[in-house]
């Protein structure tokens, strides 16, 4: 069976020698994302605490890089990069148009709730 | 392989069977499709960790202040711990990947040993796991709960919290635990709490630089502290219940809510972990046998390596919904 594997990461601005050098490289990209999240956990920056669509800066940042880890767990240690365009679309389209859909209803009620409560029409702290 | 399978006459026709429009073999796809599925059911999860959240925006407990200790070191750790945890499982993830590579070199002594530190990284998680479970059904400074469940903490006058058992003085009149023997023989009653709320209020009366906070998280994005005056009448008037820790019923962090998502949805990532780890012994042992080797590919290797990385990608998100954001 021949395996080829598609070796460029950052569309192509990063090509790597052979499969293995690609899984180092891409840990260190995920290592280094995962160090970055956890110094920002730490410090908070007053910078970030800026209310953007709903949340805090910083929470988008989160998602953002958790989405961008996500990525490329999926596509250099799960292999995706190497799956037919098929399979990809089925496995990735499906979930993601499924779970933005579930977070949108789920979110949408949660804040109605709680606009509910804040009003004062059922007294929580007592 | 020839001898077993007949040949059905079929081969190479679009739809005669055989084809794999996928390039990819019907277990590999399987087992995407499962995790699908399986990806879906944890979306259900932290979509409803999102719904109660959001339903609790002014009050939900903090995590740096739930999740601050480190094994072996005293002090205020926020974060720290589960970075390392996810570091863990990432290595293991890597590791499972190079086993997975070596597998299609056939290279039989390098996949038995990725798949061996494969297993050692992911016992090192669900233990880590188990002690953060620990520390949290532990908990530190303990809280009272008011009428209507919510928790007040205490601090003292520079913020820093202060625990419930270094500040409760006894009270008179003593709460004995109901048993079967000297009351309704049908009914039974749990172990008391360590200390009973008016112990608390003497504590609170007794030191005058203690106040109360409460959960509702003020402008700065800090929980509430009252007033000396509100401090007392707040203890007095609402305080029900002394808690220590978290459980499914209470939480000394904040709403019980929190607990309970957090020993769902980190129970149920452990158990896919645990259940992930079984499966690598399995196949680590059917390697060492030489299994694949016979087989002519290490096909298996890799679909077990799907199922491991996504328990990766899981962790992923619990990680930055329970921890960071």
């Amino acid at each position: 069976m021949a395996h080829e594997h598609k070796l460029e990461i950052f569309r192509g601005l990063v090509k790597f020698k052979s499969n293995t050098q690609k899984i180092w490289g891409v840990l260190i990209f995920l290592a280094l994302i995962t160090a970055v999240e956890v110094i920002l956990g730490i410090y908070k920056p007053e910078s970030f605490m800026a209310k953007f669509l709903g949340m805090k800066l910083l929470n988008w940042v989160f998602i953002i890089l958790t989405i961008v880890k996500a990525y490329y767990i999926t596509w250099d240690f799960m292999h995706m990069r190497d799956e037919t365009k098929a399979l990809r679309r089925m496995v990735v389209w499906t979930s993601i148009f499924l779970i933005c859909y579930l977070i949108f209803i789920l979110l949408q009620e949660g804040g109605y709730i709680e606009s509910v409560y804040s009003n004062g029409y059922v007294k929580k702290d007592f | 392989m020839d001898t077993t399978v007949a040949n059905t006459g079929a081969e190479g026709k679009t739809w005669g069977g055989g084809n794999e429009p996928l390039k990819a073999s019907y277990g590999k796809m399987m087992m995407w499709f499962f995790i699908v599925s399986d990806a879906l059911t944890f979306s259900g999860f932290l979509a409803a960790y999102g719904f109660s959240r959001f339903k609790y925006i002014g009050s939900w407990p903090i995590a740096d202040e739930v999740f601050t200790h480190v094994p072996f070191f005293h002090g205020n750790y926020p974060m720290i711990y589960v970075a390392f945890m996810t570091f863990v499982l990432i290595m293991s993830s890597v590791t499972m990947v190079l086993a997975v590579d070596a597998g299609h070199h056939m290279n039989k002594t390098k996949v038995t040993w990725y798949m061996f530190l494969t297993i050692i990284g992911g016992l090192i998680f669900v233990g880590s796991q188990a002690w953060e479970w620990g520390t949290f059904i532990k908990g530190d400074y303990g809280a009272v709960q008011t009428k209507g469940g919510n928790i007040l903490q205490l601090v003292d006058n520079t913020g820093h919290r202060v625990a419930i058992n270094d500040i409760a003085l006894d009270a008179h009149g003593e709460r004995v635990a109901h048993e079967r023997k000297n009351g309704l023989w049908f009914v039974d009653e749990g172990t008391l709490p360590a200390y009973t709320v008016d112990e608390v209020y003497n504590g609170l009366v007794a030191n005058p630089n203690v106040l109360v906070r409460t959960q509702i998280i003020n402008e700065e994005g800090h929980k509430t502290v009252l007033s000396r005056e509100a401090s007392l009448a707040k203890l007095k008037d609402e305080g029900v219940l002394v808690v220590q820790g978290a459980n499914l019923k209470v939480n000394e962090y904040g709403t019980s809510l929190f607990a309970d998502f957090f020993f769902f949805i980190t129970g149920f990532h452990g158990f896919h972990v645990l259940s992930g780890v079984i499966i690598n012994i399995i196949i680590f042992f059917n390697v060492i046998l030489g299994t694949y080797e016979r087989r002519g590919s290490y096909e298996m290797v890799e679909k077990v390596g799907l199922y491991w990385h996504f328990v990766d990608l899981v962790w992923v998100f619990v990680f930055t919904f329970f921890y960071l954001v």
